[in-house]
């Protein structure tokens, strides 16, 4: 389905994930994180940016490789992604919901 | 005569080895299981044990009785493989050499992964399932439970058989409404899924199970602790679920053998072919079952369909044809629902379980 957000239109499934990356922007981004209720630190953008990079390299994210990536531990992506960090991260930076097909 | 090595006499590893006794023959070929252990579990058959609707004898059989004539069965610890010389190293010195190597060494939990999961209350209302040691230890806790808060938890994914911590709760239901006491007795399910399980069309069906046996599910919950003193498992954002008896499933891990032997990623699992079953560092090995990294379920009906496919590659792979990419993740399950009943699912990499009757249910299709 469309959505107009951050004055763009964007694709996103039905449970509010960009379908398609090239639509996103750092502004997209910021749009995102408001609906969550999220203000964007410097820290959240160096995890987004990182997220985003697994994501190119197609490396299946999960919160424990994510405690073990360096960039943040598990305690501090919970508290600047509350709830459901992983879910709600990857939301904002346009990349698929991660996939627990298994 | 050339060697082929089997790591693993469990499921997947006894598959192969019944398989492939029929194609590699002597004199040309060797084959050879290694497992240090002497007995063979039947590990589906733990969920029952807890409730006493099996008994250990239902579980525990020898390991013999489940290896072919011609093949030879070596009963020792493995030390290391050392893939760079083609060979294994065996507790004691002993070494084995190998022209193809198939690694089985499966998948099992690991506790100490989590902060106070293995403390003071393990074993007394902390318990797992997915070790016979746990399993009877938890048969003798229910036995004279008097009830009170149950949590069915799982730690993180994947997990070996991820339908059996439900199917855990669905019999918990029925087992204390055959005690005439599942009113002191609340159920709830903790998990780090989205809902209640890893495929989204089983998780509306499997939810509506949950809601209908009463049994309340949290989700979302990454465990960072377990609380000893408070009875409580608290997540990393701070929520905290009590329990009187807690039954959890651990972080799940491959063997100690691939870290000591330098071949996983983080959780020991060796990175692997997923459609050929071929080892993405090492030619001449292939793995299958729990012990690798494919994003398949864990379970022995994969292993099943694993085998198949596994043996018609090793086949090729000897006669220097291109390998068959035709693993698709098949899975099947029968979910145990309490009070007799099952129900069974089917799926692979793309597709989701389907509702309907055996054998034509609906098609549809994965997302992801």
């Amino acid at each position: 389905m469309e959505k107009t957000i951050a004055g763009k239109t964007i694709t996103v499934n039905e449970e509010g994930y960009l379908t398609d990356f090239s639509q996103w922007d750092e502004k997209v981004g910021e749009a995102l994180a408001a609906e969550a209720n999220i203000p964007l630190s410097a820290r959240h953008w160096e995890i987004l940016k990182y997220l985003q990079n697994e994501q190119k390299n197609q490396v299946a994210l999960s919160i424990r490789r994510i405690g073990k990536s360096g960039v943040t531990d598990i305690k501090e992506f919970y508290q600047l992604f509350p709830n459901a960090p992983l879910k709600t991260a990857t939301k904002i930076a346009g990349i698929p919901k991660p996939a627990s097909c298994i | 005569m050339k060697n082929l090595v089997i790591l693993g006499a469990g499921t997947a590893g006894t598959m192969m080895a019944n398989h492939l006794v029929h194609h590699l023959k002597q004199p040309d070929w060797q084959i050879t299981i290694i497992d240090e252990r002497i007995e063979h579990h039947y590990q589906p058959g733990y969920l029952f044990l807890p409730f006493d609707i099996y008994k250990p004898k239902d579980i525990i059989k020898k390991i013999e009785d489940f290896i072919p004539k011609g093949v030879q069965l070596i009963k020792n610890n493995i030390n290391r493989i050392v893939p760079a010389e083609n060979k294994i190293q065996l507790e004691g010195g002993d070494e084995m050499a190998y022209d193809l190597l198939i690694i089985a060494t499966g998948a099992k939990i690991a506790p100490e992964e989590i902060e106070g999961m293995k403390g003071a209350q393990w074993q007394k209302s902390v318990f797992d399932f997915y070790t016979y040691e746990g399993a009877l230890a938890l048969r003798n806790k229910l036995r004279k439970w008097q009830g009170g808060k149950l949590v069915v938890h799982i730690t993180e994914m994947p997990i070996k058989c991820p339908v059996a911590p439900l199917e855990f709760a669905f019999l918990a239901d029925s087992f204390f409404k055959h005690k005439d006491m599942r009113d002191k007795v609340e159920i709830t399910y903790v998990t780090p899924l989205s809902g209640a399980f890893t495929k989204p069309k089983a998780t509306e069906t499997l939810e509506h199970f949950l809601v209908e046996k009463g049994i309340h599910i949290d989700h979302d919950f990454a465990i960072e602790h377990v609380d000893n003193e408070k009875k409580e498992i608290v997540d990393y954002g701070g929520r905290a679920i009590p329990f009187d008896l807690l039954v959890t499933v651990p972080t799940n891990k491959g063997d100690e053998l691939i870290e000591r032997s330098g071949m996983g990623d983080d959780l020991n699992y060796v990175p692997t072919h997923k459609a050929t079953l071929q080892s993405k560092d090492h030619a001449n090995i292939f793995v299958l079952g729990d012990a690798s990294n494919i994003p398949a379920s864990k379970a022995g009906s994969v292993a099943h369909f694993e085998a198949e496919i596994l043996t018609e590659n090793i086949l090729r792979f000897i006669k220097g044809e291109p390998l068959k990419e035709e693993f698709d993740g098949h899975a099947n399950c029968f979910i145990e629902t309490g009070n007799g009943k099952a129900l069974l699912i089917d799926f692979n990499y793309t597709h989701e379980p389907v509702e309907g009757s055996f054998p034509f249910p609906g098609l549809d299709h994965c997302n992801y």
